[in-house]
């Protein structure tokens, strides 16, 4: 295997992080420039949120479900069961909701697109589409941009919406906590920046989503094993990136509300 | 007898307007990563004309057509398309000079998850302004020319590679582009269906008088092209009368170690004193 250089490594560090970002900002330019392809926005919206809705359900419910019964030994300890609501509704609202979806749309639509974007790459696809005079960023990236960020967004409140019942579930049935006083804690310990915060994630989450995969897709290069390449590079890149955006995220939405 | 080939007339029709070029390519030059590719070239493509490129793997072939569509950028150098110099255009800019010239690709680049009709559709649907039923016929009409009508239902990965590759054509051909430009479109063919394909571009050429440039490893697909002419009438390719041999709008380019070596019609091809070339028409 032939070694990089250091200076190479960094200037191709450089290139990458340039192209992505104009990649990244051109899909969003393009909801201003004609045409705009609401079509494909629908055909995307449908295969990301639609199809992504059960193993969203799924996580959702159970890690609100296991959430609940790990606060619950400890809650039980101090005699202060009744605050498990609580524990689940801001634990799933603001962190575990939106970072889980996140998480599992990278994996399913981050991997796809890169896949999808990167074989039309290696056939001369995206170069036909270019020699055809349509611009692949307007009706292939934007939509799948915009169409991630929208269903994200539903997504992750379905997510939020689910867990809190499987902490309910847990609740009342293992531990013997009343369905309502479970159900009015946690409606009410949120206040504006829980919500705020766990509907401003799944915004970011879902434009890294797809620009990383849709970055990775257009970049690929070597043939299938290009491909295969750009894919798991795709999801490992999307799913590092919204935990770290998790972070920064939380921290500067701390320092705006300050701390509960 | 039948009357003097209308590749005759053509030609004399097409002389007229020949002199201004589709395609200039001036001091033109590219390289990857080190490695150059083209080195300052220069050569026009006259409107009507059709030029055969030539040249080993790797000699640049394909990178023309690329630079011609905009694909890519040339290093130095100017290139002029339809008038316009496509090195100092917009991106916007070029994608509408794009809708003006089909593009023939190497291994089609059909897009495998549309049908036949959406592919051929592809770029009048862009547009938003035609109506179905005008696309349908111009769909239709396109997959005639290339004998592929019944294919129209059918995905990409239905068909076989020949099938594939008139596809291709059609797709290129559904605007009526002023230029063409085929990538090896007889490449990995079996010599039945590279004879169709051929006779098809001829008919492009003759019938439709688009200027194309045609990248090739096959030398006698070029010189059944320079040697025959479509016959409207009876609708098939025909050989070209003993004395009217390359009295078409036919001419070759020969690429070596990234420069033009040969630019010229068949005749001062084949009285060509370079051994290079000699050899390599042998």
């Amino acid at each position: 295997m032939e070694l990089t250089s250091p200076t190479d490594f960094a200037k191709d560090i450089v290139q990458s992080v340039q192209d992505y970002s104009l990649l990244a900002g051109r899909s969003l330019a393009n909801l201003f420039r004609h045409p705009r392809y609401f079509a494909d926005m629908m055909q995307q919206a449908d295969l990301i949120g639609v199809g992504s809705l059960p193993i969203v359900v799924l996580t959702g419910t159970f890690t609100g479900a296991v959430l609940a019964l790990n606060s619950a030994h400890t809650l039980e300890r101090f005699g202060s069961l009744s605050l498990i609501g609580q524990l689940v509704s801001v634990g799933m609202v603001t962190e575990l909701g939106p970072v889980l979806t996140g998480l599992m749309v990278a994996g399913r639509n981050s991997s796809g697109m890169a896949s999808e974007l990167g074989s039309m790459v290696v056939t001369e696809q995206i170069d036909a589409m270019r020699a055809l005079g349509t611009d692949p960023t307007k009706k292939l990236i934007t939509p799948r941009v915009i169409s991630t960020i929208f269903m994200l967004f539903f997504l992750t409140i379905i997510s939020d919406f689910v867990g809190l019942i499987g902490g309910g579930i847990v609740s009342s049935l293992m531990f013997g906590m009343d369905w309502h006083q479970y159900w009015s804690s946690a409606w009410q310990t949120l206040k504006f920046q829980d919500v705020f915060t766990g509907l401003l994630k799944p915004v970011l989450f879902g434009f890294i989503i797809a620009t990383v995969g849709c970055y990775y897709g257009i970049s690929a290069r070597g043939g299938t094993q290009g491909v295969g390449r750009a894919t798991t590079q795709a999801v490992v890149a999307s799913s590092v990136l919204i935990i770290a955006v998790d972070f920064f995220a939380t921290r500067l939405i701390l320092s705006i509300f300050g701390y509960r | 007898m039948a009357a003097p080939p209308t590749a005759v007339e053509n030609r004399l029709r097409t002389t007229e307007h020949i002199q201004s070029p589709v395609i200039a390519f001036e001091d033109v030059s590219i390289a990857f990563e080190a490695n150059s590719v083209l080195e300052d070239i220069s050569f026009h493509l006259n409107r009507g004309e059709t030029k055969a490129i030539f040249g080993i793997a790797g000699s640049g072939k394909s990178t023309i057509l690329k630079l011609a569509m905009g694909l890519v950028k040339p290093d130095s150098g100017r290139i002029d398309v339809l008038g316009n110099d496509i090195t100092q255009m917009r991106e916007e800019d070029l994608f509408e000079l794009c809708r003006q010239i089909g593009m023939v690709f190497q291994e089609s680049a059909l897009f495998d998850s549309l049908t036949v009709r959406e592919n051929v559709a592809f770029r009048l649907m862009e547009e938003h302004q035609i109506s179905e039923e005008e696309i349908e016929r111009r769909v239709r009409e396109s997959l005639r020319f290339v004998e592929l009508e019944r294919t129209v239902d059918m995905f990409p990965s239905e068909l076989s590679g020949g099938m594939r590759r008139r596809v291709a054509i059609a797709r290129a051909i559904v605007t009526r582009p002023e230029i063409l430009l085929y990538d090896s479109p007889t490449g990995g063919l079996d010599p039945v269906t590279s004879t169709t394909i051929i006779e098809l571009i001829v008919k492009q050429r003759d019938v439709y008088k688009t200027s194309s440039l045609l990248v090739s490893h096959r030398l006698q697909d070029a010189f059944v092209m320079a040697s025959h002419y479509f016959d409207r009438d009876k609708g098939r390719m025909l050989p070209l009368p003993p004395g009217a041999r390359g009295d078409v709008p036919m001419t070759f380019l020969i690429l070596r170690q990234g420069k033009i070596i040969f630019d010229g019609d068949i005749h001062e091809l084949a009285h060509s004193k370079d051994e290079y070339i000699r050899e390599y028409i042998s």
